[in-house]
């Protein structure tokens, strides 16, 4: 019994340990190569870095994070109900799936310019940028997911004299709930990404704004501390979601 | 209390577009009158499954009348209950609520459906698992679950489609002789669909023995054994005689 727990405890500390041992391996071999900070700095300059900075890592992070969650609520909010009109009119899909697929095609960082031209320097344009680099994952799940109900299943429900209304509410929303959440975990990593391409082409603030000013200052910790903070970030609200996906998800489609 | 009756005259069934068709089904000329239990067997493919999927109102039929209570088949009917080869029960769902759902689509009022639905599940042997997911259940109980669905409604008719064909043998024994049991109870018209020639006897007050496609009705016989039927009722002799009268009609050449 005292010995169960030990091979979890190891487990669980695995992942920890070995960023640990890459974390004193850099420090190591910057320190003994003598690699200049401007290039590639310290893990102990980026600390100290990212603890003087700390509150404007903090308000920018906040902004970057205020772009990426409207553009991703708005994503979801305008995807289902696309999804809807695709998965059930068959001309919906004729007209609209090649636009859409089209707009997927074209690379948002070609796109972000013209965005940016048409709606200002604000945080509006990049919620737009943030949009499309969204929407197409969840459209693309809950479509796959509003067409998967089983043939018995829409037989028992057809048996039962339901309406089409009925169909949908009680049986294809709820096999199109499962698809819905890895659809979003893909977008919400794209989103973050999406936000700093828009952040990129023009801003006053934003994470990378941050690590685009830092990097031209030759100011490499604090672009690293950013970057830091960024992939902190996405990690996170990956992990939301699927917090939310076990909440919500409960049983085994 | 009430039972429907069901006739088929000339009834068809060709799938497919003209020069490609396949003729599926038919002619079948057959009634069934209230109360009474009636199996068809026949062997895979003989379109069998497409019969109870016409009378159950899931497809037209190309040709043909189908009567139910003498009123032309419409399309699906909320006096007939359902139960499937697979128990299609909702994975999001609990048992009751599974059970439940005639009533969620058909509107009726919610206090007497619960109550209903608890009472069917206490028959089954299912109340301590109202609450619980499918996915928690063996695939009998699972399948006793789809029974108390189809019957929630108070159906006129039940249709049932090789019911027990995805469960082991000793689940499929208990669950056909509960099923004739509960039958006897509710004296429901019921229309089984089956491979399993000792089911289809054991239950059935006439066994319907169709042949290979396109599915035609090659006999029709009468099985004269008393109710209740038990476990005991396989090895009576009469049984063993129908047993054998049917097997030598499934397996017989068409020119014999």
């Amino acid at each position: 019994m005292a010995r169960t727990p030990r091979p979890a405890m190891a487990d669980r500390l695995t992942t920890p340990i070995i960023y640990l041992v890459l974390l004193v391996a850099w420090e190591a071999c910057t320190r003994y190569f003598r690699v200049p900070g401007w290039v590639l700095p310290m893990p102990s300059a980026i600390a100290t870095t990212a603890w003087e900075w700390a509150p404007e890592l903090a308000s920018n992070t906040l902004v970057t994070m205020r772009e990426t969650l409207v553009g991703f609520v708005l994503a979801l909010v305008l995807s289902v109900p696309l999804a809807v009109v695709i998965a059930f009119a068959p001309v919906a899909r004729r007209i609209l799936y090649p636009i859409l697929l089209g707009l997927q095609s074209i690379p948002k960082v070609a796109l972000a310019p013209l965005v940016i031209l048409w709606l200002g320097i604000g945080e509006w344009p990049k919620v737009v940028i943030v949009v499309l680099v969204c929407f197409f994952p969840i459209l693309v799940n809950v479509v796959a997911g509003l067409e998967a109900a089983p043939r018995n299943m829409l037989d028992l429900m057809r048996s039962l004299t339901a309406t089409q209304l009925s169909i949908f509410l009680r049986l294809r929303l709820l096999v199109a709930l499962p698809p819905l959440f890895p659809g979003c975990k893909v977008a919400i990593t794209f989103a973050v990404i999406g936000s700093v391409i828009g952040e990129f082409v023009a801003a006053q603030d934003g994470l990378g704004y941050l690590i685009l000013t830092s990097t031209a200052q030759s100011q490499t910790p604090l672009a690293f501390a950013a970057l830091l903070v960024l992939t902190v970030l996405s990690v996170v609200l990956f992990y939301a979601i699927e917090a939310v996906e076990r909440r919500v998800v409960t049983w085994t489609p | 209390m009430a039972a429907a009756s069901l006739s088929l005259s000339g009834v068809t069934k060709v799938y497919g577009r003209t020069g490609t068709e396949t003729h599926a089904l038919g002619p079948i000329d057959l009634t069934i009158e209230p109360g009474t239990f009636v199996s068809v067997v026949g062997p895979s493919g003989c379109g069998k499954s497409t019969l109870l999927r016409l009378v159950a109102g899931l497809e037209p039929a190309s040709d043909g009348r189908i009567e139910r209570d003498g009123a032309p088949l419409t399309g699906p009917s909320r006096e007939v209950g359902i139960v499937f080869q697979d128990h299609v029960l909702f994975p999001w769902a609990s048992i009751l609520e599974n059970v439940l759902l005639p009533a969620e689509v058909l509107g009726l009022p919610k206090a007497p459906a619960r109550a209903r639905a608890l009472h069917l599940l206490e028959m089954t042997g299912l109340k301590d698992f109202a609450g619980a997911r499918p996915q928690m259940l063996s695939g009998g109980m699972k399948q006793r679950a789809a029974f108390c669905r189809a019957l929630l409604a108070d159906p006129k008719m039940l249709l049932l489609d090789e019911p027990f064909g995805a469960l082991d043998a000793l689940t499929r024994e208990e669950l056909s002789l509960e099923l004739s049991r509960l039958w006897q109870e509710l004296g429901r018209t019921a229309l089984l669909i089956t491979h399993d020639i000792e089911e289809a006897i054991l239950l059935g007050d006439r066994v319907i023995i169709m042949s290979a496609r396109p599915g035609r009705i090659r006999a029709d016989i009468p099985v004269d054994l008393a109710r209740p039927r038990d476990v005991r009722t396989a090895q009576h002799p009469r049984f063993i005689e129908i047993k054998q009268q049917v097997r030598d009609l499934i397996f017989a050449r068409p020119n014999d």
